[in-house]
């Protein structure tokens, strides 16, 4: 049941960023809701969650786009499996604190991908310094915005920490 | 029961991930010889092995055929010195032809110019990650779109096809990191390469220090690539940044507004440098 909803909103993601994803690149600030959807999943359900999380966004983006299949599914299983560890380790229940983590993650995602991708001597992204702040910060304010949103459906909060105690470690 | 299990082996649950990966990209890349990177690694692993034995081997036989051979070397060197003359003087004559063959080619470069057969085609996605700037137009194989085959917009050129499928086709657009196009300022005629940056604006390189290039100039496509057509728009020079006689960089704005492309079209008049690559596609 857990996985279902995991690959829905995966799926939903994707779906997203396939449709919207040209309205959404403006400047450097570039949305990846997929990875939005991979640090939800982790901080709310925990590393392993994350983990396989990150792992299944990740390959299907990889498989959608013209790079290398692995190398974005490597980028978001460790940010998915990092995210799930601080959402299990801290309270990461304000806007402020899920801020931080979606710009960390963010970051973290953006310097495992490019770093992978300039070793391979395949893509040079010279100095995206911008590009990575304006991309982190869009997928924090999109991530702060999703957790607000999810959180104002009837019954979210006891939904979510009812689940949380059966499944979190 | 088997769930909780899993999760307190989380860690090794991640090593195992990780490993997977690596060896999912390792079997994907190709090393700078263009053989996959797994492979190089186990094939120089197992030659580092053979260079021992083959080194230990060689030593012995190298002192005597050394020995031995120093009796024809001086025979040898007065071949080759003879040899090397030669070749001297017939690169001299090939370099003159080669001279007068870019001359004639200068003067038939009027012809390039054809009349282009097009497709026009709707865009029905975008990329799954902000990182590729590629888009999803809904005509394929069944249309006759093959790789390498250049879209356009009635502002200006738009990028090339890279993946087509039978009822749609991956379009690699001109502002994605690894894309280019064969340059050329259309005022001064100087020549260069446009350059994706993933992001909104073109670099120009390649550019001779000698090249007259200022903002406003427009900026077209040269045709040596052997994919775009030549003569269509990529944009306008926004930024000239020179030091010295050296361009430092050259920033193209495109002419084309990528975030508002709905329709485009596909240019199937057959260019010679895509016939080469593509003539192992099938359909």
């Amino acid at each position: 049941m857990k996985a279902a909803g995991v690959i829905l909103a995966v799926a939903l993601a994707l779906a997203s960023q396939t449709t919207l994803g040209r309205f959404l690149t403006r400047g450097p600030a570039a949305v990846d809701l997929v990875l939005v959807a991979v640090v939800y999943v982790a901080l709310s359900s925990g590393p392993v969650t994350g983990l396989f999380a990150g792992t299944f966004a990740g390959l299907v983006q990889d498989a959608l786009t013209t790079g290398i299949i692995g190398i974005g599914g490597l980028a978001k299983t460790i940010v998915g499996f990092l995210a799930g560890i601080i959402g299990t380790q801290f309270i990461v229940t304000q806007p402020i604190p899920r801020f931080v983590v979606f710009f960390a993650a963010s970051v973290l995602h953006a310097v495992i991908f490019m770093g992978l991708y300039a070793l391979l001597d395949l893509r040079h992204f010279g100095t995206p310094y911008a590009a990575v702040a304006g991309q982190g910060l869009a997928n924090a304010v999109v991530g702060v915005l999703v957790f607000q949103l999810v959180e104002l459906l009837p019954g979210a909060v006891d939904r979510r920490s009812g689940a949380g105690s059966r499944f979190r470690r | 029961m088997a769930l909780v299990d899993i999760r307190q082996r989380s860690g090794y649950l991640f090593v195992g991930v990780i490993l997977a990966h690596i060896l999912l990209i390792s079997a994907q890349v190709s090393s700078r010889s263009g053989v996959p990177v797994l492979e190089a690694v186990t094939f120089g692993i197992f030659s580092e092995v053979q260079r021992g034995l083959s080194s230990a081997v060689h030593g012995v036989t190298s002192v005597w055929s050394g020995y031995v051979g120093l009796r024809h070397v001086k025979t040898e060197n007065d071949t080759l010195k003879k040899q090397l003359a030669d070749a001297q003087v017939a690169l001299q004559e090939q370099r003159a032809l080669a001279d007068r063959a870019q001359s004639l080619e200068k003067l038939l470069e009027l012809r390039d110019r054809v009349n282009l057969q097009t497709t026009a085609a709707q865009i029905i996605g975008a990329a799954a990650t902000p990182d590729f700037r590629t888009v999803t137009i809904d005509k394929g194989t069944r249309d006759g779109l093959r790789p390498d085959m250049a879209i356009i917009s009635p502002a200006g050129v738009v990028g090339r096809i890279v993946v087509p499928s039978a009822r749609s086709a991956k379009v690699q657009l001109l502002i994605d990191r690894n894309a280019a196009a064969g340059a050329l300022i259309e005022r001064s005629r100087a020549q260069g390469v446009a350059v994706g940056g993933g992001e909104d604006r073109l670099r120009l390189e390649f550019v001779s220090e000698a090249a007259d290039i200022v903002v406003g100039d427009v900026v077209v496509t040269s045709g040596i690539d052997g994919i775009y057509p030549k003569g269509f728009v990529i944009g306008r020079v926004e930024v000239v940044d020179k030091s010295g006689l050296t361009y430092k960089r050259i920033s193209v704005k495109p002419a084309v507004d990528f975030s508002s492309l709905e329709e485009v079209l596909v240019v199937t008049t057959p260019t010679p440098g895509r016939d080469a690559a593509g003539e192992g596609v099938s359909e």
